[in-house]
Order: structure tokens, then sequence, then C-alpha cells
């Protein structure tokens, strides 16, 4: 009897490729997402992701929640820059209710928003190398991570899932030590990054392992919904701060960085450059905001009654400050009913919130639309075909935050 | 020529009269609804038309009215007109008994994984969809979680031993 007469269990022997569950290798693999390979040889044949594993059910949650209670579901979407996704909130609020915010809350804001986005890139970038191989980068860069998130400290009193803000501006003014941190960390910054580029940017084997590797066309990184560095690293210059400008981004001049081939390496590169422009972005707002002198420079919100919380000392004297304080804490306003769609530019790319309002105390349905989420589905595309150092290197450059793509 | 919400809703009623309809000015955004059967016309005409240029995705969700008779459930659209940057909200509506929607996906490959969701959440079936199964939730969850009947957990309730997760 010859050896093609024993029937062999399914997929053992006559099995050619080699099926592999990959990770963990990136930060967000360890357990909460999962990535099967069908492998010939080194090259990927298929690939199958599986996410869920952090879904935290936040569309349904929000129901039930008052509008100031969302703000600390949003801290958990892109916990790697969660300032950001609060913003985007508040500024999704403040257009639902007709608030206008003072230019210096605006100001502050974009100081934020753009260290949010530093340390956001500074994470993917230094994972990218740290994927490479090159654990060095991530180590050195996050002193400067530490030093965002000790402003963040300063001003909000948290570091990770910071609820930083409140709708109508910020929860108190920033102190003198947030803003010498902010000096210190605009001196000291600069030199950081740039021996940061000088480890990666022009290294041989840095290169070798990304130029070429995950590449995708603009034409279908646009049908696929890309947003954000992916979109821009294949050459198409949207950007939501630019398109359609909120807290006062038009007062700012930046450029917007684009790249050429949508790979992994100008994924990087999109990356680092806009790190440099949101550096000047910051410059430019604080100098704005040193420019406010007496009073003004007082200003830290917007006048809402309705949904920013009275100071304390008002709660214990005033009628009407406690009356404001119960109905914020207990979630009892209505807020008016409309449909509003509003989107921020976060680190990821176009992060949106659809709010649907019935009228009631909470939102009767909200959506995220989250950037991650959107582009993970490309990822078989953009492997497909090629070696499996490859996959593992496109998977960190899209930075993936498995808190965004499961909500 | 700049492109306005007016011009959009023109060409809209130019090509499909009556069946597109409750327009409405959303916070700036032209929001309108048309008939289940015809969403990827609709869709189609978008993209392709010369003038609109409705060719970015940015959004695909669902929202659940149990109140509203045979047309419980909505897909709701948000395409972006990235050349003239100008972005509108589609709406179809469907029973919910018979939640059948053409897919998107010919159209947008960015539709893949929101219409899953949109199935996970909400029960609808995109008809020709590659690969319609749940994303977010279990495969053997046998409900669809933000209709609204499906409750949220009552905060009250003690007969829970939560004491691990500090609910004593």
């Amino acid at each position: 009897m010859s050896e093609h007469h024993i029937k062999l269990p399914e997929g053992s022997i006559e099995k050619t490729t080699t099926t592999l569950n990959l990770g963990p290798t990136h930060p967000a693999t360890h357990g909460v997402m999962q990535n099967i390979l069908e492998l010939d040889g080194e090259r990927i044949v298929s690939t199958e992701q599986t996410i869920g594993y952090i879904h935290r059910a936040f569309e349904k949650l929000a129901e039930r929640r008052p509008l100031a209670q969302i703000t600390t579901l949003t801290d958990r979407l892109n916990y790697c820059s969660s300032p950001l996704n609060n913003m985007g909130w508040h500024l999704t609020c403040e257009k639902l209710l007709g608030v206008k915010t003072p230019k210096r809350v605006d100001y502050l804001r974009v100081i934020i928003m753009e260290l949010a986005r530093i340390s956001d890139h500074l994470i993917c970038n230094s994972i990218v190398g740290v994927d490479a191989g090159a654990y060095t980068g991530f180590l050195y860069v996050m002193q400067y991570r530490e030093l965002i998130y000790e402003i963040y400290e300063e001003v909000c009193g948290a570091r990770l899932t910071t609820n930083i803000g409140r709708i109508g501006g910020f929860e108190r003014n920033f102190n003198d030590i947030a803003f010498q941190k902010l000096e210190k960390f605009l001196r000291e910054y600069p030199a950081v990054l740039r021996e940061f580029e000088n480890l990666f940017q022009r290294n041989r084997i840095f290169m070798e392992r990304t130029i070429g590797t995950g590449a995708i066309s603009a034409e279908r990184a646009l049908n696929y919904g890309f947003t954000g560095p992916n979109l821009r690293a294949a050459g198409v210059d949207y950007d939501v701060r630019v398109h359609s400008p909120y807290s006062s981004y038009e007062d700012f001049q930046f450029n917007i960085p684009v790249g050429t081939t949508g790979d992994n390496y100008d994924r990087w590169l999109v990356r680092e450059k806009e790190m440099w422009e949101s550096l000047s972005i910051i410059e430019q707002a604080y100098q704005k905001v040193q420019e406010f002198k007496g009073a003004e420079a007082d200003v830290f919100h917007a006048d809402v009654p309705e949904y920013y919380l009275p100071p304390k000392a008002e709660v214990y004297t005033k009628m009407e400050a406690l009356i404001y304080h119960f109905k914020i804490i207990m979630g009892e306003t209505n807020i008016p009913a409309g449909e509003v769609y509003n989107s921020i530019e976060a680190g990821n790319g176009e992060l949106g919130f659809y709010l649907v309002s019935d009228g009631g105390r909470t939102p009767y349905r909200l959506h995220f639309r989250r950037p991650c989420f959107v582009y993970y589905q490309a990822y078989e595309e953009l492997i497909k075909g090629s070696m499996l150092s490859d996959a593992i290197m496109t998977m960190s450059s899209l930075n993936l935050i498995a808190g965004e793509l499961d909500a | 020529m700049s492109m306005t919400n007016e011009i959009i809703k023109q060409r809209l009623t130019e090509k499909f009269g009556e069946q597109v309809s409750a327009f409405e000015d959303s916070y700036g955004m032209l929001s309108f609804e048309a008939p289940k059967e015809l969403n990827l016309k609709v869709l189609n005409f978008l993209y392709d038309d010369e003038q609109l240029k409705f060719r970015f995705m940015t959004d695909l969700t669902g929202v659940h009215y149990p109140n509203q008779a045979g047309r419980e459930l909505a897909v709701v659209y948000h395409l972006h007109n990235l050349v003239d940057n100008i972005r509108l909200r589609f709406k179809v509506f469907t029973d919910i008994n018979q939640p059948d929607i053409y897919t998107a996906t010919g159209l947008f490959s960015a539709a893949n994984w929101m219409e899953r969701e949109t199935y996970d959440f909400f029960g609808v079936n995109f008809v020709g969809h590659p690969n319609l199964k749940r994303i977010l939730n279990v495969d053997e969850m046998d409900y669809f979680p933000l209709r609204k009947e499906f409750p949220l957990e009552d905060q009250t309730r003690i007969d829970k031993d939560d004491e691990m997760f500090g609910r004593g």
C-alpha cells in the first residue's frame, strides 16, 4: 500500500501553508487583538483579523449618561492621546448647544491638543523603531512623553485617562507650573526630536525595513476611508484642522506634510514632520496666550451655567449656583434635540462624533467614528503577499490602538 | 464654483424627484433620506456625478427608533466631497422585521467593517456583503445590543457578586 492511500486528517501533511497566530509583537497584540496569518514559507497568503476583545459598549453606555459624564468614556478610545478625544467631545457638545468659546480657551485647547498629538506620534514612531529592533529611541523619548504627561497633570490632575477640560472651557486656569513645564518642553524637545530623527531617518537598516513595505495608493487609501497621517503618507493632503477648522486653528500657520508612496517609511516621516509642525503651533499658541493681559488672562471658560460647574464657594452661598451644581452633577439638564456630526483631527485621523439627541437628558444615540477601526480593515490588503517581518512593521506604523478599534 | 447644500439638493431632486425627501440643514450639514431600495442608486449617483463627487465615506452607522412602525431602523451614511470640502448625511429607513439593505462595499471598501459593526449592533442585514458576521461581539450572541429594547444593567441590582470589581 503506497502512502497515497493513507487517509490523513484534514489539514495535516498535505497542507502546504502554515498557520501562525501572530504576536505578541506590538503592545496592542498582548491579548487585545488576534491576527491569524496563513504563511507560505515566509510569505503571507492570507490573514484574518479578529477584534473586539476590549469592546466596552461605550455607545450603549453613553445612552444613559449626561454629556459631562461621557467625557470619561472618550478618554478610553485612543488612550495615547486622551486629551484630543476629550476636546473632540467637548467641541461636539458645544456645537450641539451653540456655545461660543473665548479665544483664550481655544488657544489653550490648541496647546493641549498639539501636545497630545506629539505624545501620540512619539509613541507610534518609537514603537515602529522597537519593532525594527531599535529599543533605544523608544526609551529615550519616553522622558519627554513623561514631561507632556506632567503638563496634563498640572492642568487636570490626571495623566493617562485625562478627562481634561469641560463643556465651555477648562475646569481651572493653567497654573504657573504648567506654563513653566511647557516652556521647558519647548526649549528641550526640539533637540531630542532631532536626535531621535538622526537615529532612524537615514538609518540604513531602518530604511531597508520600511521603504516599500505596507504601501497603499492614494486611491485605495481614500476608498478605505483612511484619514490622518496614514492618508497623508499616501499623498492626500486632507487634514480636518485645515478643511473644517475648529478651536481657532485658522489663526495658526502650519504646513501639512504629505508623503508619496504610502509605505511604512512615509507614514513614519509624515508623523515625524507633524511633530515639528505641532511644536510650531504650540509656540504660536503660547505666544497668543501670553498676549492676554489683565482680566482677559483669567478667562478659562465660556459662560454656560447649565453645563459648566459654578465655583464651589458660590455653591455654598448662592441659590442659583447651588441649583446649577445639583442639576449638572445629577445630569438633569435636558439637551436640545438635534443631530450633529462633528470631527477633529485626532492622532490617527478623523475622530468623529455622531450625536443624536431627542431632547432628553442623555444622547439618544452616540456613535464614534474611530479612525483606527476604519483603516485597520485595509491591513489584509497591505500585507498580502509580503514577508512576515513586513506585517509586523506595517501593524505598528498604522498605529493601532486597541481602545480606539473596539470602543 | 463652490458647492453648497442648495446645489446638492437641486441635483438630487432633479435626478430622483419625489423619492428623496426630508431635506434638512442640521448644523450646516445637509441631511436627507431615500427609500431603502434606492440606497445604492443614490450613493452611486453621489459618487459618479461630475459635480457632486461624494467619494469619501466618512461614517456608516445605525439608529433604532422603536416607535416608528415600519421604519424602526435607520442606516446613516456620512459622505464627504473632499474636493469642494462639503459633507452630507444620507439616511435610509427599514422595517425591523425585514432589515435588508443593499451593501455599499462595492463602492467603498471602508463600508466593509462599518456594515459588519452595524449588523452586529442593530441586526441590519446588508445584502451582498462579502463577510457579514459579528465583529465586536462574540459570534454566539443572539441579540442586537444597541437596539433600544436591550436594557442596560440595573445599577442598583444586588444579586450579583461583584466583589472582585470593587462593587461589594
